[in-house]
């Protein structure tokens, strides 16, 4: 049994962590978790988040202890919400001015820039998370040879459709703004489009596959 | 009709924010100051939800091109129509050709324009308000500019002292109190954080630096340092909530706020309090005050409560109005 956390993020918005592994199967009861709290009473929206789940409320919650039950009896049925999502192939030019950071990439894991780029674009990553910003994806799947730190001094402003990784994350921007993460390629996706009715392209279960289109090294 | 002569960089067309979209990543934007900007529309007999313009610091002018009515509320800002010293809530009507000035606002954040039944831009996706990250929302998208129109959603007057209507606005500081109050619950990583962080963080001052925005803001003071290290998986967060980055300096997220972060959570100010952030500026001194839920609970009713006060007087004044005429 993994433990768990509940926490107040807002004055009507609670924070439930799960201390498990950061793979799919556990990200599948998140989102199943997910699902069942959104029918709730008091529950505005249900969000999953890496292996974590927020819930706006409508009130400001009297009751932690409640909330907390439930959520920990839904999680230990282990009961997953398995999504046969949609892929999405993006080409990408990496390196270049879209992608500033590729060689230090290469450096920092030991590899050369061709072996970075086939080992990110070797295989399939499923949207674990939607958030930050308007249609951004969380990605699962990066290859742990490609994890790098941070960086200490973060970019003040990345345009929209910057492919990044940091730790053993990797995603596509999807509007301009600033990044603390290794930019080593950009790809040409609209990822959030509010005249459609479901404005995100991408949704949590939804894979991306990247396709190399240029390399500029 | 009114007209931008000029306007500070970052003036934008706001309503009470975006709600329903934070499981795609879209913030919730929305005025700053929730309580001048609901203030500006009952004035006018709106809706507190109608669009207005959110005017950050600096000066600006407007020239009205026709007969229109309008509120203006929020930071002192020594506003003039015309020659006539305007105070910090009013509402009333301008004639076509004058001219509405705001000079540098020396107490308060931002000013409120409002114009009957609110600024005409479109709703998208349930809001006027301008996703200034993603370039939707409010007036084209974008900030106000000079020489952009606005004009309201109501052809008619609405009922009007004839020298205007002005009211007294609730004070974001304590009477006797020089630094702003914020009301907050602890929040996840509050008992990771040292003994003497969290006796720094809920007793002493945070002033707010110039690196501050709709995002949110960034505070100084004594150093809030953890226990434990290590990263954590990104998760989701809400405006008011009180981050601590590797450096120990507190930034609290606002309007603007990204919907997701990573950064360890010391607290959560109270909703109702963000208005009081919204009213602070560089240099202001904030402190941050424990409140149980119940607490928490009790200020969302005593909001209610305010609101539906001003809302009975405006009502009262209008009936009072419609019968002597």
């Amino acid at each position: 049994m993994s433990a768990t956390r509940l926490s107040m993020i807002g004055s009507r918005a609670v924070l439930f962590e799960v201390d498990c592994p950061f793979d799919l199967t556990h990200q599948e009861r998140i989102w199943a978790l997910t699902h069942a709290a959104s029918t709730w009473d008091g529950v505005l929206e249900s969000v999953p988040g890496m292996t974590n789940l927020t819930l706006l409320l409508d009130h400001v919650p009297q009751d932690l202890d409640r909330i907390e039950r439930d959520l920990c009896d839904l999680w230990n049925t282990g009961k997953r919400h398995e999504v046969d999502g949609k892929l999405l192939e993006i080409d990408l030019t990496y390196g270049g001015s879209g992608g500033p950071h590729l060689a230090e990439v290469a450096q920092m894991t030991d590899m050369t820039i061709d072996q970075v780029i086939k080992l990110h674009s070797a295989s399939d990553y499923t949207v674990y998370a939607v958030g930050s910003h308007a249609g951004y994806c969380y990605l699962g799947g990066l290859d742990p040879r490609l994890e790098t730190p941070r960086r200490k001094v973060p970019l003040p402003r990345l345009p929209g459709g910057s492919l990044s990784v940091a730790g053993l994350q990797t995603g596509v921007s999807a509007s301009a703004g600033p990044s603390g993460w290794n930019t080593i390629g950009s790809a040409e996706v609209s990822f959030f489009d509010p005249n459609k009715p479901q404005p995100a392209l991408l949704q949590p279960g939804d894979r991306i596959r990247f396709l190399p289109k240029e390399v500029i090294a | 009709m009114i007209e931008v002569v000029s306007l500070p960089p970052l003036a934008t067309i706001q309503d009470l924010g975006r709600d329903g979209y934070w499981k795609q990543g879209l913030g919730r934007a929305g005025a700053m100051n929730r309580m001048a900007h609901s203030l500006a529309n009952l004035m006018l007999g709106n809706d507190a939800t109608a669009a207005t313009l959110e005017i950050p610091l600096s000066p600006a002018s407007f020239k009205f091109t026709k007969r229109c009515a309008f509120a203006l509320v929020g930071g002192a800002c020594d506003a003039h129509l015309d020659d006539r010293i305007l105070p910090r809530a009013f509402a009333g009507v301008a004639e076509a050709g004058q001219t509405l000035n705001l000079g540098p606002i020396t107490n308060g954040a931002q000013v409120y324009l409002a114009l009957a039944g609110g600024i005409n831009v479109p709703q998208i996706l349930g809001s006027f308000s301008t996703q200034l990250r993603e370039n939707f929302g409010g007036f084209e998208g974008r900030v106000l500019a000079a020489n952009d129109q606005l004009e309201p959603c109501a052809s008619d007057m609405p009922v009007l002292p004839k020298l205007g209507l002005s009211l007294a606005l609730p004070s974001p500081k304590r009477l006797g109190d020089t630094d702003i109050v914020l009301r907050a619950v602890p929040s996840s990583e509050h008992d990771s954080f040292s003994a003497t962080a969290q006796a720094a963080f809920w007793s002493e001052a945070y002033t707010v630096t110039a690196q501050s925005n709709r995002q949110g803001y960034r505070l100084e003071g004594t150093e809030l340092d953890r226990q434990t290290t290590g990263e954590l998986r990104s998760h989701g967060i809400v405006p008011g909530i009180v981050q601590v980055p590797g450096g120990g300096q507190p930034i609290v997220q606002l309007a603007d706020s990204a919907t997701m972060g990573g950064y360890p959570k010391i607290a959560a100010v109270i909703e109702q309090d963000l208005w009081r952030i919204g009213q602070a500026r560089p240099s202001d001194r904030l402190r941050f005050e424990k409140v149980t839920l119940a607490e928490a609970a009790q200020a969302a009713k005593d909001e209610d409560l305010l609101m539906d006060q001003y809302r009975k007087d405006l009502a009262a004044m209008t009936q009072q109005m419609m019968g002597w005429n």
